[in-house]
């Protein structure tokens, strides 16, 4: 058996994913300290601008196309199942992203080897290879043992740091020989839809007022308002709060929405699943309220309270228009 | 143009959530169930489509949870035939489990689009959707946030980070993971559905028996309370001017 770790490369415009440098990183370490491989697999219509950000890899697996430009499930999918089907590898890595998820669960179905989706943790104990899962929005962690020949694995972004500097040597690169009688993709392309404009750039705005799931209903939403005019900034939202419509999507903070970095990211009744600290964990300042202790949103804080929002916000207000916190512009 | 929707309860988090004896498993006597989230806007798209191309929605669910009541709301909803599914067991399955059930009820049915949300907060194992059409041998695609039906195919928005989204062509029979769908789900007034639930008929069908259970868990665990962030305390004036002193002496504003 293979004691190889793949990676499947994700790349969006051209450019290589975050994400996959940073699982990278994570899958070369577990394969060298099972004596084995890091095989980068990338599927693309271009390798050029890509195959330097792999140099972490022992070897890349390429598939060169012109329908691999950009990601649609079955096209990439079969091209995957036949790789695997081939020389099946101890790991194989992807982003619990909006590519990987559409092809880890099929893939599965299709080859027979388990997979794990929302992992967080990778660990090698006692030679046994153990994958930790969030659940239940974070609320609940799951140890899995891999015992598995063979596990599909789909890691949320930002669980792995990108190593710092990349090794100097230059991987292998190998064509991957797609068989001759792939079904054709019933899955195509149209076009990429940019997202909506004229709209504030969240991503630009230094404090950020985000509110959740606990600013409970849509006519509390301009108390939010009020505290960022107070505090200089905006107001944004994670996923329950756009789906309502109460705020537009191009506010959205986490996976499929934006992810910001803002001085002051202030989470008002947001509890914090792996979905939504994606996009804002790496924030300077954190400041969480929740009324549920156990929010998941504190293990990402820096400052934390348990206190009902409503009530809070306006008293943030007029204790930030008291103290002349806003910058003067 | 027949549209299938596969729901299934999961536990509500407000309620809070429990570790059993084994340390392995989810206490299932701590849990209030509710709809999964996105399966409510499967569900809600399947509606919309219904009424944009007069589809026929048919919504499935496997006999775990308090399945009967939240198919009398998709019932009420405006759902046309609601199935409970026979799963034969006492524990809920794993997802390549229920997969395979559901693959064993909808094979040979003649569906054009099996809806699902894209994923639940329980999945551990995957998710159904995916799963189904690698046994269906469908095409899938996932984070879906908005259906159209064009000449016998449909055309979907697949969501991207940084607020990107592509339009995908999807030939049809498929299965879709939806994310969102395009309006909030619709609401039903409990008068409503009480009426419903008197006169519903909730039709029962057996699955072929699947028990896979792909993943093996040593242990589950809560995450530390409070862990990472200092905490403040006291009454909610108090935190207040906590926060904006904290916000001043850093000098986060200026």
């Amino acid at each position: 058996m293979s004691n190889d770790v793949w990676v499947v490369a994700e790349h969006a415009r051209g450019q290589l994913s975050e994400s996959t440098l940073e699982t990278v990183g994570k899958g070369r370490e577990l394969a060298h300290a099972t004596g084995g491989k890091l095989v980068a697999l990338l599927l693309t219509d271009d390798e050029r601008n890509q195959i330097n950000s792999l140099a972490a890899a022992d070897l890349i697996l390429l598939a060169r196309r012109p329908e691999f430009r950009e990601f649609t499930p079955e096209a990439y999918g079969g091209a995957i199942e036949a790789a695997l089907k081939e020389a099946p590898p101890r790991l194989v890595l992807m982003g619990s992203t909006s590519v990987g998820l559409d092809l880890l669960s099929v893939l599965s179905a299709r080859t027979g080897f388990a997979c794990l989706d929302s992992c967080t943790r990778l660990d090698l104990r006692a030679s046994q290879l153990l994958a930790t899962c969030q659940i239940y929005g974070g609320k609940l962690f799951v140890e899995v043992a891999l015992s598995s020949a063979t596990t599909l694995v789909a890691v949320v972004p930002g669980s792995f740091a990108k190593p710092a500097d990349q090794p100097s040597g230059r991987p292998e690169v190998r064509e991957l020989t797609l068989p001759a009688d792939l079904p054709v993709s019933r899955i195509t392309f149209h076009r990429l839809i940019e997202p909506p404009s004229g709209d504030v750039d969240i991503t630009k705005v230094p404090i950020l007022v985000a509110v959740g799931r606990g600013i409970q209903n849509a006519d509390n939403l301009p108390l939010a308002g009020e505290l960022a005019e107070a505090l200089g900034g905006a107001v944004c939202a994670s996923r329950p709060v756009i789906d309502q419509g109460w705020l537009p999507l191009t506010r959205q903070v986490g996976k499929s929405g934006m992810t910001v970095k803002p001085k002051l990211y202030l989470a008002l009744g947001i509890s914090g699943a792996p979905e939504h600290l994606e996009g804002m964990k790496q924030s300077e300042l954190i400041v969480a309220v929740n009324t549920d202790p156990k929010a998941p949103i504190f293990g990402a804080a820096h400052y934390g309270a348990v206190t009902d929002v409503v009530e809070l916000i306006p008293m943030l207000t007029e204790e930030a228009r008291k103290q002349g916190l806003k910058k003067a512009s | 143009m027949n549209i299938a929707v596969l729901t299934k309860q999961v536990a509500d988090l407000v309620e809070g959530i429990e570790i059993d004896a084994s340390g392995r498993a989810v206490d299932r006597d701590s849990i209030r169930y509710i709809l999964s989230e996105s399966d409510d806007h499967a569900l809600e798209e399947a509606l919309l489509l219904k009424e944009r191309s007069q589809a026929h929605v048919e919504v499935f669910s496997l006999e775990t949870g308090e399945v009967r009541d939240g198919l009398c709301t998709a019932l009420a909803k405006g759902a046309d035939r609601v199935v409970m599914i026979l799963a034969g067991q006492e524990t809920p399955p794993s997802n390549h489990a229920a997969a395979r059930m559901f693959a064993s009820v909808l094979k040979g049915l003649p569906f054009d689009l099996i809806l699902t949300g894209v994923r639940a907060i329980d999945d551990l194992d995957g998710s159904v959707g995916g799963l189904l059409a690698g046994y269906l041998g469908l095409p899938y695609v996932g984070l879906v946030r908005k259906v159209e039906l064009v000449d016998g195919a449909a055309t979907v928005e697949k969501e991207y980070p940084g607020g990107f989204a592509a339009e995908l062509g999807v030939k049809l029979p498929a299965v879709l993971g939806i994310q969102a769908a395009e309006q909030p789900p619709r609401y039903v007034p409990v008068t409503r559905l009480r009426q419903v639930m008197k006169t519903a008929q909730v039709e029962e069908q057996e699955a072929e028996p699947a028990s896979e259970e792909p993943v093996s868990v040593e242990r589950m665990y809560k995450p530390e309370e409070g862990a990472g962030a200092a905490m403040l305390s006291g009454s909610a004036e108090e935190i207040a001017r906590q926060i904006v002193n904290l916000l001043s002496e850093r000098r986060v504003t200026r």
